[in-house]
């Protein structure tokens, strides 16, 4: 279970605006996220994974405080075990399609599957300049599950692949998220993309 | 002719361009990060090389190194060395002087990477160090090449700051740019015009292999 109270002021171009979220995730839950632009998706997926740091709040995931302002608590990224997919993919212009996913793990037989599911087997020796969109995004999404994490933070992750693609990874990942049992958030502009997976929804206004 | 001040300059120009790489790494990342008061003051300091003249600089580091007292006492009878007139006192005057030529490309090039890169590299388990090392420094490698170029350009032209520390001793401190003047001084133009030559053809060889080098990395080393 992930308890979240927390808040965190956003900028904005008219003013600052405050970002409050309060809600429990269940252990292995799905959870699709949608709102307007600029209302703190990204931001609140950067608090969890600990790359932003709220100013007030807790994160307690099962029994462990992740943060928590009042007792000066703030677990960093690195131990957090959060896999993060961002928007813009941030994926390391020096490394290969397989060198991305061995940066993050040693497990061979994993970097395989990884490899086969995102169905860049035979693009492993490719860097991401000479991959397309789609292409990339899927790496993101390897990568971020490389490390086998316990959260799942997805932004805006399907964006740039075609509907049979999309159907495809969404289905192969469902497989893999079910079997480690991550606790998984996603940031959608369409959210009936995800319907029939996700457990729960979140409306951020 | 004597090639000794030639050899004594790429001696000085490698060895600066060494110590700088190894001190101006880690200090251009750390000015890259984030933005406080102090870090705008360091930054100010480290500057003022570009601007403020080679002879004045040259002339406090004489002054703070002169085996006469202070500082420069202090590390002849401590440590029995000497940084006026002597080889060491020039590697030290050129590494001050180069600093920004060294730090400045770094700390551009690390700030313009995306922040996400370094995220995604945290959210993988690792370490600001392996951060560093395996992600950010290998996507600046032509600000690296253009940086360490410039440094090694620049202390081949160094004059005013040498010759205030270092004079002109043959074989110990008399680099390429101060045999010219002297060979001038000693109205030995075809002398002056040898060296020039040679630093000359070094220099455009040097800038021009950077050009070509970042050519292919698609970036202007003057950017």
């Amino acid at each position: 279970m992930i308890n979240v109270m927390i808040e965190k002021k956003l900028k904005a171009y008219h003013g600052q605006q405050v970002l409050r979220v309060n809600r429990q995730f269940a252990t292995g839950s799905i959870t699709k996220i949608y709102g307007p632009s600029g209302s703190g998706k990204t931001t609140f997926l950067k608090a969890l994974a600990g790359l932003i740091t709220p100013e007030k709040g807790i994160i307690r995931v099962d029994a462990v405080s992740w943060f928590n302002a009042g007792a000066k608590i703030n677990v960093p990224a690195q131990k957090r075990n959060t896999g993060f997919v961002f928007q813009q993919y941030a994926l390391f212009p020096n490394m290969t399609v397989k060198q991305h996913l061995e940066y993050a793990t040693t497990d061979e037989a994993w970097i395989k599957r990884l490899l086969l599911l995102g169905k860049l087997d035979t693009l492993q020796e490719h860097k991401p300049d000479y991959l397309s969109g789609g292409q990339q995004q899927r790496l993101a999404i390897l990568r971020a599950l490389a490390t086998k994490p316990q959260i799942l933070l997805m932004d805006e992750p399907f964006s740039a692949l075609d509907a049979k693609m999309k159907m495809e990874l969404i289905m192969e990942l469902k497989t893999v998220i079910k079997e480690l049992n991550i606790t998984t958030l996603i940031v959608s502009h369409n959210p009936q993309e995800l319907d029939g997976w996700a457990d729960e929804e979140m409306v951020f206004e | 002719m004597d090639l000794s001040p030639i050899w004594l300059t790429l001696k000085l120009a490698g060895i600066t361009t060494l110590i700088l790489l190894f001190v101006g790494l880690p200090f251009a990342w750390w000015l890259s990060r984030g933005r406080s008061l102090f870090k705008i003051i360091i930054e100010a300091i480290i500057t003022m090389p570009l601007v403020l003249p080679p002879s004045v600089l040259g002339f406090y580091l004489l002054l703070a190194f002169s085996p006469r007292h202070g500082l420069g006492k202090w590390l002849q009878e401590v440590f029995d060395v000497q940084f006026v007139f002597s080889f060491q006192g020039l590697v030290l005057a050129s590494v001050i002087y180069s600093v920004p030529f060294m730090v400045g490309p770094i700390k551009s090039a690390l700030q313009q990477l995306p922040s996400t890169l370094a995220e995604a590299s945290y959210t993988l388990g690792k370490t600001e160090w392996q951060t560093f090392r395996y992600v950010l420094l290998p996507n600046i490698k032509p600000s690296l090449l253009t940086a360490a170029v410039l440094t090694f350009a620049h202390t081949l032209g160094e004059f005013g700051v040498v010759l205030m520390i270092g004079g002109s001793i043959p074989g110990v401190t008399r680099v390429a740019s101060i045999a010219v003047y002297d060979a001038v001084e000693q109205r030995d133009y075809a002398m002056a015009n040898n060296y020039s030559l040679i630093l000359f053809a070094i220099t455009f060889v040097l800038v021009i292999s950077v050009f070509v080098f970042n050519k292919y990395q698609a970036k202007s080393p003057l950017v």
